[in-house]
């Protein structure tokens, strides 16, 4: 059986480049970057090489990179580490009603330290109008942070327009760029932006390593303090191995780019064709104009997600959804929600992140398995049965909201 | 994430369907839980000898609804109103914590589904006594305030 996989955005296969770069920090170049001995030569030279070509990638100077373990670790030091040192001066932050959970869940811990903050909310394809950003930002706003690209829906925001308006009020802008880097190009001196995050995992490096971008002069508080690493905006000794990987798959990445960026393109392009000639009742969300390459985003109406990517599984074909059912937290995705899907079709989507090796042999695997899983999922939908008896399969009752008998939280959460 | 049973009952749910001219019909969740189930039962001398159902919702919600139809068929109404979550939950051999109120969903939905019978019987009536002045619902030997600040017609 084919094993199709279009979850990228979960995980990507390591770049053998990326793998070579990395095996002799875990194997006899064991040492401490640190270390005065000679052990830690090789180490110290392989992270600062792998800074430089981190940064190349971003256009940014090696200098303006700090290296963490994760993406979510990133957004951690951005949203907690610029705006604390300015807590005398206001305690206000604004970030978009779509950012990754990273990035809004450090906005409620800075709450119980006195922090407030506005979701600026997005249009039905996800994109953040500027003049709706300037209206969210009050005398005591001390970040603004929009992410670069949705992970959810593929939209693109207009990043450079964005980070004016706040600059406008000497506001420092962060950018989440996890879902951009190596789907599209990326340089942060023409962006305008004072922080920018993203993750090895995103140019097909290994998990484990993870950048943020900090254009000098940008004050930050840093989370893990202790050592002196890093400058001293991230302590502890330093994951050499995946630094390492993430350098060189980042110099990989950033060579074939527009390549590997054209092929995916064309292979989410077929599945925009092709998709709704073979299944009825498909509505792809985020903008068609202004997304990622390589991302599809769809709402297959009356079939629950969560179902959908089992029967996919079972058929070698690996993808992700933003149904409730399907996240750990059981709640439906919040970007789709914030862009004005009802609750049902939210619980109905599909998401398809391609890759680099993706092929054509994948997509048609993809649209062969596809509707017959849907069509047996319908027959046993009571929406499905009550859309063909012309009934609004989408009304709720009066007052109709999620019972109480049930609790979704979940005491590991 | 899921046991073989759990598996087995997904790909394969048994009793999926509608029954025309059911006894009973149950409906459970909506569209912001992200589970909806339909549960339809024919009873026949307090026996429920079909049930049939329909389901939006995960691989936990479709698998519940299949054991729970399974447990209940051939059952007394008595025995199928005693399907608890935690039996389907057992028969399935577990469910992952985060969706164990999928089980919950599916033992209720059959539960709504025979309430729904028992009340359509013929003289089922309301329940509990009501005032015959004033209409008002009365509990056990309590005076009907209504009519006591009211005074009798």
């Amino acid at each position: 059986m084919p094993s199709v996989y279009f979850d990228h955005a979960a995980a990507a296969r390591l770049l053998h480049e990326a793998r070579e770069a990395m095996l002799p920090f875990l194997t006899e170049e064991f040492g401490n970057p640190a270390s005065l001995h000679h052990f830690g030569n090789k180490p110290k030279e392989a992270i600062e090489a792998a800074r430089v070509q981190v940064a190349a990638l971003i256009n940014s100077r090696p200098d303006d990179i700090v290296f963490t373990a994760s993406a979510s670790e990133s957004n951690n030091l951005a949203i907690k580490g610029l705006s604390l040192p300015h807590k005398d001066k206001g305690t206000h932050i604004v970030v978009s009603a779509i950012e990754h959970v990273s990035v809004l869940e450090p906005l409620k811990s800075l709450c119980t330290l006195g922090f407030e903050y506005t979701l600026v909310p997005v249009d039905s394809e996800g994109m953040v109008d500027p003049h709706k950003l300037a209206a969210a930002i009050q005398t005591e706003t001390v970040l603004v942070s929009v992410m670069h690209a949705n992970y959810e829906v593929g939209t693109i925001q207009n990043i450079k327009e964005l980070a004016a308006v706040a600059h406008r009020y000497r506001i420092p802008f962060h950018s989440d760029g996890t879902a951009a880097v190596g789907r599209i190009p990326v340089d942060v001196a023409e962006l305008g932006v004072d922080a920018y995050t993203f993750p090895a995992m995103s140019v097909y490096g290994p998990k484990g390593a993870a950048a943020l971008y900090l254009k000098r002069g940008t004050r930050i508080q840093s989370l893990v303090e202790g050592g002196f690493q890093e400058k001293n905006r991230r302590a502890g000794t330093e994951d050499v191995a995946a630094i390492a990987g993430f350098g060189a798959a980042a110099a990989v990445t950033e060579a074939r780019l527009s390549e590997w960026s054209a092929t995916m393109a064309k292979l989410a392009q077929r599945i925009f064709k092709e998709l709704p000639q073979r299944l009825d009742h498909v509505i792809f969300t985020g903008s068609m104009s202004n997304r990622v390459p390589g991302h599809v985003s769809v709402v297959v109406e009356f079939v629950e997600g969560e179902a959908m990517l089992l029967f996919l599984d079972d058929a070698g074909i690996a993808t992700a959804s933003g149904s409730s059912c399907s996240s750990k937290t059981l709640k439906a995705s919040h970007v789709l929600l914030a862009m004005g899907l009802p609750h049902a079709k939210a619980q109905s989507s599909l998401v398809l992140t391609m890759g680099k090796d993706s092929t054509d042999a994948d997509v048609t695997h993809f649209l062969d398995k596809l509707p017959p899983i849907v069509e047996r999922l319908r027959q046993m939908s009571p929406l499905y049965a009550k859309f063909q008896k012309g009934e609004d399969p989408y009304a709720l009752k009066p007052g109709e909201t999620c019972e109480d008998e049930h609790e979704h939280e979940t005491k590991d959460e | 994430m899921y046991s073989e049973k759990v598996m087995e009952h997904f790909r394969n749910p048994r009793n999926v369907g509608e029954i025309e001219n059911a006894s009973g019909v149950g409906e459970i969740g909506n569209p912001v839980c992200g589970d909806m189930m339909t549960f339809y039962v024919k009873i026949e001398n307090d026996i429920l000898t079909d049930v049939k159902f329909k389901t939006f919702g995960c691989g936990a919600a479709i698998a519940v609804s299949s054991m729970v139809s399974e447990m209940a068929k051939g059952k007394t109404i008595a025995e199928a109103m005693k399907i608890s979550n935690a039996d389907v939950a057992k028969e399935l051999g577990g469910l992952p914590p985060n969706k164990l109120h999928c089980s919950n969903l599916g033992a209720d939905a059959l539960h709504r589904a025979i309430e729904n019978y028992l009340a359509k019987k013929p003289g089922a009536g309301e329940k509990g006594c009501r005032c015959p002045f004033c209409d008002a619902p009365v509990e056990g030997s309590n005076i009907c305030a209504p009519c006591k600040t009211q005074g009798r017609k």
